[in-house]
């Protein structure tokens, strides 16, 4: 700890404020959890913890609550997001990193910026009044009769299109990830040494081998963390989805049906909640979501040292 | 060494993104089993000659290169040469040992998977073949499946060789091979390199002068991207014909 130095009086006010400041951070966080602690007590001593996770029931009249569906929507919008996402975060490192010519490197590498700058709220917009439309109206019945028609899989998309669904919010989630995961997969590609790509083209490799062999073995760490972290952000993301998921509380076999996800259900309830165990249990939702974020945080991180470690030197 | 010439290179200038000519009218002939070794002090374009052999230049944009060196009755600087084929026939060694991060074996049969041969017989024949000419065999054969990265730095440099050594090339060239060595590791290769000429051409670029006169047959001594001298490397180095040779041979500069 710098503030136990001795020093002189300015340099250990800095060192002061400077503690001060960090530990604070530490301080808000143990704040957050236990208020959400707090609030939610009454609905984890009524409701326990399996049960809550496992039970399908949200109904405010009956005073009966249970997570599952809200997990379910949370959980794939998540997962089929990162399905759409990461390839084509993937392809967008690559060509960056490895492919373009010089002049398209910085245009491209600015515009993927860009996107990542855009406020949720606006895909939020956007995916209601323009991609909901082109859902409903095109891919939907599309993907009806094409992969629709398949056993088994058909049945992921059985219903009326409506375009306000998992899928639309899937979507829009995962245009919201892809610069998020390309530009941390752009940062680990170009921890791979010059000399050990060099040294593959010298064997006679094209640049999908140098690439498939060199580049993703020696970033293969890096990119994992990338997806990692981009699967924490999609967890959390509220706004963009809200108003296309169609907040239903249902756990369904087809991705074209309204579902509800944590942060959807928290974002349009809390105004509702008009009862105590009500209110208790979307603080119960809001602590699960917290857990669940910090658990993929730290092992995204947890990757991303390593990689660090590992590569960098 | 042969009278054959290997390497033709005739009035070569190269030229980076920037556009200054870091090369300049170079031509010097490679003769085929030989080792030839470009010297100089640093910047003179040492390396620069030596990555024009196997047009490592072509990974970066904005290099350009004028005149020619014929290879096999070709013209290597021409567009319509294949890259990939080019570079199996001229295999190159870097200064840092890079193995890549996958087992001993899968090294070394890296280059040969990327030409097709798939059949684990046929790879196990190669590997052990290059390993031996390598003279790493007698070291690894216990631990063929276990990382390169358990190699010391000298194993790593002849397992390097031995990748290259794999895919069949003639001509083998070595970018301050040893720099990152310890003497002793630094006497294998040097023995190595003398063992491989019997089978392949040789171009090494060394910092260091006791090296290239150990090694080598010919010597092309390089400044500021010209050739000064090229000649027997036992001429150059007891009876350069320019002073400024002999002023770097003998460190009065450098």
């Amino acid at each position: 700890m710098p503030v136990l130095f001795k020093k002189n009086a300015g340099d250990r006010i800095f060192s002061l404020v400077t503690a001060v400041s960090s530990l604070s951070v530490l301080a808000l966080i143990a704040g957050i959890l236990w208020v959400l602690l707090a609030e939610s007590s009454p609905a984890i001593e009524k409701f326990g913890f399996f049960r809550f996770i496992t039970s399908t029931d949200w109904n405010p009249v009956t005073e009966s609550f249970g997570a599952a569906t809200n997990l379910f929507g949370t959980a794939v919008t998540t997962v089929l997001s990162l399905l759409i996402a990461v390839p084509v975060a993937i392809g967008i490192a690559i060509f960056i990193t490895e492919v373009a010519p010089h002049y398209l490197k910085g245009p491209i590498g600015v515009a993927i910026e860009l996107l990542a700058a855009i406020p949720s709220i606006i895909y939020g917009m956007w995916g209601l009044f323009t991609l909901v439309p082109i859902m409903s109206h095109y891919v939907e019945p599309a993907l009806q009769n094409t992969i629709g028609k398949l056993p088994f899989i058909g049945i992921l998309f059985k219903g009326t299109p409506m375009g306000i669904d998992l899928l639309t919010a899937s979507v829009i989630l995962s245009i919201m990830i892809i610069p998020f995961t390309a530009s941390i997969a752009r940062d680990a590609f170009n921890l791979t040494p010059a000399v050990m790509k060099e040294s593959a083209y010298a064997l006679g490799a094209t640049k999908w081998e140098a690439i498939k062999n060199i580049v993703f073995s020696y970033s293969k760490l890096g990119v994992f963390g990338g997806i990692v972290l981009s699967l924490g952000r999609a967890l959390g993301e509220t706004m963009a989805i809200a108003f296309v998921l169609g907040n239903n509380h249902r756990i369904t076999s087809s991705l074209l049906d309204a579902a509800a996800t944590i942060t959807v259900t928290l974002a349009n309830e809390f105004t509702e909640a008009d009862t105590d165990i009500y209110l208790s249990s979307l603080f119960y939702l809001a602590l699960i979501l917290f857990v669940l974020s910090f658990i993929t945080l730290a092992i995204a991180k947890l990757f991303l040292l390593k990689a660090e470690r590992r590569y960098s030197r | 060494m042969s009278d054959i010439v290997e390497l033709e290179i005739k009035k070569l200038n190269f030229f980076y993104s920037g556009g200054i000519a870091t090369l300049k009218n170079i031509s010097l002939p490679v003769y085929r089993n030989s080792v030839t070794a470009i010297i100089g002090p640093s910047g003179c374009g040492k390396t620069t000659l030596l990555r024009c052999f196997n047009r490592m230049h072509d990974l970066y944009p904005g290099n350009r290169y004028e005149g020619e060196i014929t290879f096999k009755g070709k013209d290597i600087l021409s567009k319509e040469i294949d890259l990939i084929d080019l570079r199996s026939h001229i295999g190159m060694v870097f200064q840092k040992p890079t193995p890549f991060p996958m087992s001993i074996f899968d090294n070394i049969a890296y280059g040969l998977k990327l030409r097709g041969t798939r059949k684990k017989a046929e790879l196990s024949g190669h590997v052990e073949k290059a390993l031996k000419h390598a003279a790493l065999w007698d070291e690894v054969k216990d631990k063929l499946h276990s990382s390169a990265y358990a190699l010391s730095g000298g194993q790593q440099q002849r397992l390097v060789i031995a990748r290259a050594l794999a895919v069949k090339p003639e001509v083998l060239l070595f970018d301050e091979p040893c720099s990152a060595l310890d003497p002793i590791a630094t006497a294998k290769i040097e023995e190595l390199i003398q063992e491989l000429k019997k089978d392949y051409t040789i171009v090494i670029v060394t910092h260091n002068m006791q090296q290239a006169a150990r090694v080598s047959d010919k010597a092309a001594f390089l400044m500021m991207g010209e050739l000064i001298e090229f000649d027997k490397t036992d001429k150059i180095f007891t009876n350069p014909e320019k002073k400024i040779t002999e002023d770097y041979i003998t460190g009065r500069f450098g």
